[in-house]
């Protein structure tokens, strides 16, 4: 499986692991900074890993949060996980070792990176050694921060938060190259743009999903879904 | 402060369910056989949640504005990327370009 992967790939995604890991730095000292106990981020990394609802559901109970509401929220960040699943869940085979692994190292990185990639066995290869590499540096990451205190706490000082957000933008352009792909990311935006303000994290992005009414894929050959042109 | 068997229970829920989540479509998927148009509309629907994940992260940090050094460098990052840069060149010029913009004292 490293064979397939060619240098240009394996280089990209040790760049992504490499930032990845400086925000789990942030994420360890931050929580530990805020007064929860030294073990809390390293078992949410290892548990959970989904950085941005472990972001939310520290947030959430170090401010007092109710950790009932805290769990929610998370999960709401991390409803998406479930059209992700179905997009590269052929990419596991069929043992279930396999499938349970595969699905825990299912995250915006891994995903993005797979469907990036031409063919079968290199997307199965991104996917596998993106998800490993993550979940390694992640969690390295956030050992250190939670233990080596607030050296990086914000790690918004080197610009990783406009990292990622380019990271996945890198990775999505190539297949805006279809119409149809096109029409439905743009249309899946501006819906998640729009509800932003008003609903809870993870809710507008999935409303975003309604685009892909607009882009048209669904009626190819027979006509299944009634035209929803006006939404565009 | 919330006792900690509570935060490990908490952090085992939240565990179980995102992994529920990420575990019920390589499950279903191995179940039925999907036609070419259902595969293909899973992946317009990836890609749609990343482009809404990218539009959101880049604008918003919770329900406000971000201000404008994050999504100057996540531009950037995209006409870079759109111009067939490497994506090392992309990912780094993102970060420099915001990280630059608040050296400067913009927001």
């Amino acid at each position: 499986m490293w064979r397939t992967l060619d240098k240009d790939l394996a280089r990209d995604i040790a760049l992504v692991c490499l930032a990845d890991a400086v925000v789990g730095v942030s994420f360890g000292a931050i929580t530990v900074s805020s007064g929860l106990p030294l073990w809390l981020p390293m078992l949410l990394s290892l548990v959970v890993f989904a950085g941005a609802a472990q972001f939310m559901f520290v947030g959430l109970v170090a401010s007092g949060g109710n950790p009932i509401a805290a769990v929610i929220a998370g999960l709401l960040v991390n409803a998406r996980h479930v059209p992700f699943g179905f997009a590269v869940g052929d990419l596991f085979g069929s043992s279930w070792a396999k499938r349970i692994v595969g699905s825990h190292l299912m995250i915006d990185e891994t995903v993005a990176f797979a469907l990036a990639q031409r063919d079968a066995e290199r997307r199965r290869a991104a996917y596998w050694v993106c998800g490993v590499g993550l979940f390694v540096c992640w969690n390295i990451g956030v050992v250190l921060g939670a233990f080596g205190g607030t050296v990086v706490s914000d790690t918004d000082v080197f610009g990783l938060d406009a990292a990622f957000p380019a990271v996945l933008l890198a990775l999505v352009l190539p297949s805006l190259k279809d119409r149809a792909t096109r029409r439905a990311a743009l249309a899946g935006v501006a819906i998640a743009l729009a509800t932003a303000p008003f609903l809870p994290a993870g809710l507008p992005v999935l409303l975003a999903l309604a685009g892909v009414l607009v882009s048209g894929v669904g009626r190819s050959g027979d006509a299944a879904e009634p035209e929803k042109e006006a939404a565009a | 402060m919330i006792s900690a068997s509570t935060l490990i229970i908490a952090t085992v829920v939240l565990g179980a369910g995102t992994f529920a989540f990420r575990f019920a479509g390589p499950v279903l998927r191995a179940r039925v056989e999907l036609s070419p148009r259902v595969e293909k509309l899973m992946a317009v629907a990836a890609v749609t949640l990343l482009a809404a994940l990218v539009g959101t992260a880049a604008l918003l940090d919770g329900h406000e504005f971000v201000g404008f050094a994050r999504p100057a460098g996540v531009a950037v990052g995209g006409v870079l990327a759109w111009r067939k840069a490497p994506f090392v060149l992309v990912v780094l010029a993102a970060a420099a370009t915001a990280a630059c913009l608040r050296l400067l004292g913009v927001p």
